[in-house]
């Protein structure tokens, strides 16, 4: 169960493209070996996981950083608005990893794996229906949960979450 | 239901608003499509159920990439095992194929799942799976609620398998904070998610049955599911939607004589599996309907990231229990279950060994069960007992601020997994040190194990696709989340 190795062996499959990958491994729990490489980088570094033997992709997700900015990332990274976490996992080493992917607001969108992952397919449509991130490269980049006339990704920190009204005129909302 | 989209020519006529008969432009790539797309605005009775773009697009309409994609040529697998792009009719005209809706209000799609098929008389060439009907934004309401009452929100995503869903939350949240749980909270959560496996498998048998035409094993299932509910609501307090499993540790102690209900629960399981064998699985009829049926290969498989007993039905000894131990995995046996072929008969018979492997660990739990506390002593989480409320001030505060506030987790992120009976159920947790979750994605086994749905079903027959799509046991309020 325990992921051998871990930072320095991780550190190695990261292209050298200058653009400050980092890989870093939270202390004290095993299996939780998390790499963070840029944008440019990020999917060689899935191909090069996915030629190390990792088979599958276990999850894809997003996340709005947009009111914990001031979370903890290793040097080198420059946190941005939006992160894309991809779940990878070697059968064979009974091994996961986990890409962290910084996503600008500005241009959010990102390299589809669907070549290198076919699975991602119905994971990078709901990050998209969800954040508003766009995978380059995807064959079929529409919404999957929401209606496909709705306005706005649910899951963005500044989409309320609405609310029924109530009798107590000076409730707070939920945020 | 709604529509019945028939691009022959002697439909179209029915409803020529619907469909014009225009041909739409082809090549779609991309969130181009969203943009400027030649979706034509469906209109009158179609309009009301219309999903747009989600849809399956008619063949005309739909370039040859796209073409390969559905029907699973673009999973890069090796020579021979990969469909052959050749042998892919682009050419075939709409005039001879026709898309149906099966769903969303079929009976036979489990809940509120839309299959939209290209048949080509009975035989199925493409279908697309369109989901989102139950969508309740779940993991947006997760990020309203404290890590204390998280637990009532994530079992109700997979409501066949709650306790799997508050167990993953459970142990993503322990994670974070860094508590060790005592062993007996490890060993009763066990007990519960193992009859809760069995519990689903059962309820997996009685569908299954019912969509393959025996009407009898419907009965039976939910029979011995009550069996097992019946348990629950004598631990839990409810039937479903348990909130039983807490980050901390779990709600209450196993009641009074829980060995002996789980012995007889295990005693009649056990013996009510030989006669489902004799029902279902060596009769002739149900092994023509699914024997070589819904193919799969291991290849295919993992590309789709497939997992649960449709992973091992192609052959891959994969089960979390056993690769990557959680909770006291590791001190049980048990066997993982594995198939051949990759058909629906290989997933009926490990689920059904499943149910029987679940009672074999059941069994030793029973035995092994440690004494002790059934949840983490560790002020911070845990609520004092009830009995301490009534004497003592501080206590009351205490239970007042756990369950109004909150416990406070420090910031960090984990990913947590869990075998549940569909396949990896993952927990993405992210905390920013408040007592809310600030980001929670549930990694849904139903949700992407439904991308293997076009490929099994690609060359079968109508009929087959209820059969293959129940075999997936998708259950959509986890789907949709």
């Amino acid at each position: 169960m325990t992921a051998t190795g871990g930072a320095e062996v991780v550190e190695d499959r990261l292209p050298d493209s200058g653009a400050g990958g980092v890989a870093s491994r939270v202390p004290g729990r095993p299996l939780q070996e998390v790499v963070f490489p840029t944008r440019l980088q990020y999917s060689a570094v899935v191909a090069g996981y996915r030629d190390s033997g990792y088979e599958t992709c276990s999850d894809l997700c997003g996340v709005d950083y947009l009111t914990f900015a001031h979370r903890t990332v290793p040097e080198g990274v420059v946190p941005e608005r939006f992160e894309v976490v991809v779940n990878l996992l070697s059968l064979s080493q009974a091994r996961r990893v986990r890409i962290r992917v910084q996503v600008p607001e500005s241009d959010a969108s990102l390299d589809s794996l669907f070549d290198l992952y076919p699975g991602t397919e119905a994971m990078e449509r709901e990050t998209y229906d969800l954040f508003g991130i766009v995978f380059d490269g995807h064959p079929d980049m529409t919404r999957i949960l929401m209606p496909e006339d709705w306005e706005g990704h649910p899951l963005r920190k500044d989409y309320g979450v609405g609310r029924v009204p109530v009798q107590f005129k000076g409730a707070p909302g939920p945020r | 239901m709604s529509d019945v989209t028939s691009t022959s020519p002697a439909a179209g006529g029915e409803a020529p608003d619907a469909h014009p008969d225009t041909p739409l432009e082809p090549p779609l790539s991309g969130h181009d499509y969203l943009e400027d797309g030649p979706f034509v605005e469906p209109q009158g009775l179609v309009a009301e159920t219309s999903e747009g773009p989600q849809e399956l697009t008619r063949r005309s309409a739909t370039d040859a990439s796209q073409l390969r994609r559905e029907v699973g040529a673009v999973l890069r697998l090796p020579e021979g095992v990969a469909v052959d792009p050749s042998d892919i009719d682009i050419e075939q005209t709409d005039d001879e194929t026709m898309i149906i809706n099966m769903g969303p209000q079929h009976p036979s799609t489990h809940g509120v799942l839309r299959l939209m098929l290209e048949l080509d008389g009975e035989t199925v060439l493409r279908t697309k799976p369109v989901i989102g009907y139950l969508h309740t934004g779940m993991e947006k309401t997760a990020e309203e609620l404290t890590y204390v009452q998280g637990s009532t929100n994530v079992t109700r995503m997979d409501y066949l398998a709650p306790l799997h869903n508050e167990l993953v939350l459970s142990l993503a949240v322990e994670a974070l904070l860094g508590v060790e749980m005592p062993p007996r909270a490890d060993w009763i959560r066990m007990l519960m998610v193992e009859l809760n496996r069995v519990s689903s498998h059962l309820m997996w048998m009685a569908t299954n049955g019912m969509d393959l035409g025996s009407t009898s094993m419907m009965i039976y299932g939910f029979r011995e599911r009550e069996m097992v509910l019946a348990f629950f609501e004598k631990t839990t307090g409810l039937r479903m939607n348990h909130n039983f499993i807490r980050p901390g540790g779990t709600a209450a102690d196993l009641p009074d004589g829980w060995e002996d209900d789980v012995t007889v629960i295990c005693d009649t399981v056990l013996s009510r599996t030989e006669e489902y064998d004799e029902l279902l699985t060596g009769q002739p009829l149900f092994r023509q309907r699914s024997e070589g049926i819904g193919t799969l290969s291991a290849e295919e498989a993992l590309a789709l990231s497939l997992t649960g007993p449709v992973l091992r039905s192609t052959g891959v000894p994969w089960d979390l229990r056993r690769s990557m131990p959680y909770l006291r995995y590791d001190e049980v046996d048990f066997d993982v279950i594995v198939g051949t072929y990759g058909d629906n008969f290989d997933r009926y018979s490990i689920r059904l060994n499943e149910i029987r492997e679940s009672v074999r660990i059941i069994r030793q739990i029973v035995e092994k069960m440690p004494a002790g506390d059934y949840r983490v002593q560790d002020k911070k989480v845990t609520p004092p007992p009830r009995g301490r409320i009534d004497e003592s001030m501080e206590a009351l505060i205490h239970h007042f601020k756990v369950f109004t506030e909150g416990f406070k987790v420090p910031e960090g992120e984990v990913y947590v997994a869990v075998e549940s009976p569909r396949g990896e159920l993952g927990c993405y947790l992210v905390a920013d040190g408040s007592p809310k979750a600030y980001r929670m994605h549930i990694r849904g086994p139903s949700f992407v194990n439904l991308q293997g749905l076009p490929l099994m079903m690609r060359g079968g027959l109508l009929a087959d696709a209820v059969a293959v799509c129940s075999t997936i046991d998708p259950v959509m309020g986890e789907v949709d989340r």
